[in-house]
């Protein structure tokens, strides 16, 4: 790790460890925190707000929220939303934004749209809701819409909004859409990434103190062994995820490198999150299944971001099509490189 | 959260970038892979780093300077970077090409000789090693020693000029054609508070008197196991490797190397590439889950590169991540098994040991041989402990 992604590290680990990820919903102070230091727009542009840093950044801020539970829209305001209105030329609304996706009745002209949006993440929070229709990006002040509250199996917002009326409209290239999917892909990624981790620490801890049989369960090789599978899980989520945001870095989110390493990310850390969910729960025994403690927080995190922005089945598919239509020769170059 | 979570250590270490001269040597290995396929010099096989013996081949590397190549030039190496050296293994073993004859001695016994080794051991072996003329075995377990290693029994005496070796050791690949191996045995008493203690290593050359090798056939009845039996053997002092009593730290840094590279989930690539080859193209091939079942395994597949590159990353900047390196191999090792069942399942054709070549025989292979895949090296058992250790459990 470099100096500076150490020092970044070490600046979300204590934004993120100080909050209160106990609670449900949006975060406020939390965002004011991420805004003050920059974190909140982290890969965005100046021009939108943003610091401009790399995604190798983000996936160090990003793996901290997922670990600490944080309670903000970080992928949604700064890979997806923000991203989307810049592409676009609208100007960025102040805090916190989002992504909705699903399909609405627009005018001919863009200037009005109407129907009903599903599973809009912290919408209820958003200073912006934007869309793409089509090669269209919109952008809806929340003010105007009615919104439903609703949740993820984690209970982070996810609400439904009816939209009725005017919005600001702007078109984007056609490539927009296929790059927004992977930036949400890479961004729920590295979050389980980070999930895992901390669910593995929980575990780790528990089993240090937890005394049974006269020992602490962490000396019994049986639940070594459960631990061990957990950490390799959680090693090969998180190496695959920070070799994507690497990836995206280097390549750019058009490639077909970036494509597959995306796709390789949110599945492996979609497959890795029920394993490490599973074991942080078995070695935490019945207390880990209750509402007071903290393990829920990243084992529902996990079970919810996994099918969130593509289930592992989803991009798995993406990348078996893709081995199967390149064919034999051309499998080893897809992992390795074509030089 | 409420509580300030364990900060666990590293399980992976940071990602690597390949040095810019790695896609020049990546091309140049795969026209020489593909020219060799297309004169059908040899056919993909699973597991080809335990039974792939051709010394055609290894010698045909030695000559392009794809063996000892991290080895310096003035012992006839090429000085190259070890991520120079796991871009041409990883392609050797992703070909399923015929590479167990140097695979110990390239892999292993010329880093360790450049570790530990003397001036003379240097000049002795590692020119034929990277010229794939000299080939090494390893001698660590015995009868009465697998996981537990520090048991070893091969009692170590000191005479004049140097030392007697007498015991057995088990499950030495390739001892029947090797020059030589390392040979881990006890040259002081066991003490019991210190287990570690005592141990030396030593190289031997097989074809010295009183050394006797026997086939250990695999339950295949293939020859690559041996047992090999020493009956007060002597080795002069200049054979002995490191320090003696220093064995047991000079075996377990071996071990670093050992665990963590393309071996520990390549074994049986041959056979995902066949499945492929198979699917690609029919209805089967077009099915959803199917595409589903080949995808995962490619994600995993390509999330255990990214690990074991990481390692191979770190093990150049000096640094030994015994932890990334033991849930590598539990993980690719386990990788590798996932393999055989979803060929199993994905495509009806049985396995057949007796095919000259294909997807029949590749199958068979790798379902008979993947016992080994999680016992070499360390069982995952073991492994785990050692990951256990490292989360802080023990």
């Amino acid at each position: 790790m470099t100096d500076t992604s150490k020092e970044l590290s070490e600046l979300a680990e204590s934004i993120f460890g100080d909050a209160d990820s106990s609670e449900t919903g949006f975060d406020a102070a939390l965002w004011e925190s991420l805004e003050q230091t920059g974190l909140a727009r982290l890969t965005l542009p100046a021009d939108a707000g943003g610091s401009e840093a790399e995604f190798a950044d983000a996936a160090v801020v990003l793996t901290a929220a997922g670990r600490n539970a944080a309670r903000a829209p970080l992928v949604e305001t700064d890979l997806q939303a923000g991203w989307l209105l810049h592409a676009a030329g609208i100007p960025l609304p102040d805090g916190p934004l989002t992504l909705a996706t699903g399909d609405l009745d627009v005018t001919r002209t863009v200037t009005r749209a109407a129907g009903t949006l599903h599973r809009v993440p912290w919408a209820r929070a958003a200073a912006g809701i934007v869309m793409l229709a089509g090669d269209q990006v919109l952008l809806f002040d929340p003010a105007a819409l009615t919104i439903t509250d609703g949740t993820n199996l984690a209970e982070e917002p996810r609400d439904t909004v009816v939209v009725e009326g005017e919005v600001t409209a702007a078109g984007v290239e056609e490539h927009v859409g296929a790059q927004l999917r992977l930036r949400g892909a890479l961004g729920r990624a590295l979050l389980l990434a980070g999930a895992a981790e901390g669910a593995l620490a929980a575990a780790v801890r528990y089993a240090g103190e937890r005394v049974q049989f006269g020992r602490p369960i962490g000396r019994f090789q049986a639940v070594q062994q459960q631990l061990a599978i957990a950490a390799a899980e959680v090693a090969a989520a998180s190496a695959a995820t920070s070799a994507a945001a690497r990836v995206a870095d280097a390549d750019g989110f058009g490639a077909a490198s970036t494509r597959f390493a995306v796709a390789v990310a949110k599945t492996r850390a979609g497959e890795a999150a029920g394993v490490v969910a599973r074991i942080a729960h078995q070695v935490h025994g019945a207390i880990g299944f209750t509402r007071e403690h903290d393990l829920r927080l990243v084992t529902t995190r996990l079970w919810a971001w996994r099918d969130e922005d593509g289930s592992e089945a989803e991009w798995a598919e993406l990348i078996g099509t893709e081995v199967l239509d390149g064919g034999p020769d051309a499998l080893w170059p897809l992992i390795a490189g074509a030089p | 959260m409420t509580q300030t979570p364990t900060r666990l250590p590293a399980l992976v270490p940071p990602p690597v970038e390949l040095p810019p001269r790695a896609a020049t040597l990546r091309a140049e290995v795969r026209a020489f892979l593909a020219a060799e396929r297309a004169d059908g010099a040899w056919a993909p096989r699973a597991d080809v780093w335990l039974s792939g013996w051709d010394e055609r081949f290894t010698k045909e590397l030695g000559r392009r300077g794809w063996l000892g190549m991290t080895i310096p030039t003035e012992y006839g190496g090429h000085g190259a970077s070890p991520l120079d050296r796991y871009v041409v293994t990883e392609e050797l073993l992703a070909a399923g090409a015929p590479v167990a004859a140097h695979w110990v001695a390239d892999r292993q016994i010329g880093p360790t000789l450049m570790r530990f080794g003397t001036e003379e051991q240097r000049r002795k072996f590692l020119p034929g090693i990277a010229a794939g003329e000299v080939y090494f075995g390893i001698g660590m377990s015995e009868p009465d020693s697998g996981s537990d290693l520090a048991s070893v029994r091969t009692k170590a005496e000191k005479v004049d000029g140097g030392w007697e070796l007498t015991g057995t050791k088990v499950w030495t690949s390739g001892a029947h054609h090797a020059h030589a191996f390392f040979a881990l045995a006890r040259s002081a008493p066991r003490d019991e508070q210190n287990r570690h203690a005592g141990l030396s290593q030593f190289i031997v050359e097989l074809d010295a008197p009183g050394v006797q090798i026997r086939p250990i056939p695999l339950l295949t009845g293939a020859h690559d196991f041996n047992e090999v039996v020493f009956d007060h053997v002597f080795i002069p002092d200049t054979m002995v490797l490191g320090e003696v009593g220093a064995g047991w730290h000079q075996v377990t840094s071996e071990l670093a190397f050992e665990r963590s590279g393309p071996e520990r989930f390549l074994s049986t690539f041959p056979l995902l590439t066949a499945l492929v080859a198979e699917l690609a193209g029919t209805s089967a091939g077009h099915d959803a889950g199917t595409r589903r079942a080949v995808g995962s395994l490619v994600a995993r597949l390509a999330a255990l590169r990214r690990m074991s590159l990481a390692i191979a990353g770190a093990l150049e900047s000096g640094a030994a991540p015994e932890l990334a390196a033991a849930v590598t191999k539990d993980l690719g090792t386990r990788f590798e098994s996932e393999v055989i069942d979803a060929a199993r399942l994905l495509l009806a054709i049985p396995p057949d040991p007796g095919a000259e070549s294909g997807y029949a025989r590749l199958l068979a292979d790798a379902v008979l041989h993947a016992p080994g895949f999680t016992l070499r090296g360390g069982t995952n058992e073991v492994l785990r402990g050692i990951v256990a250790r490292g989360l802080g459990l023990r």
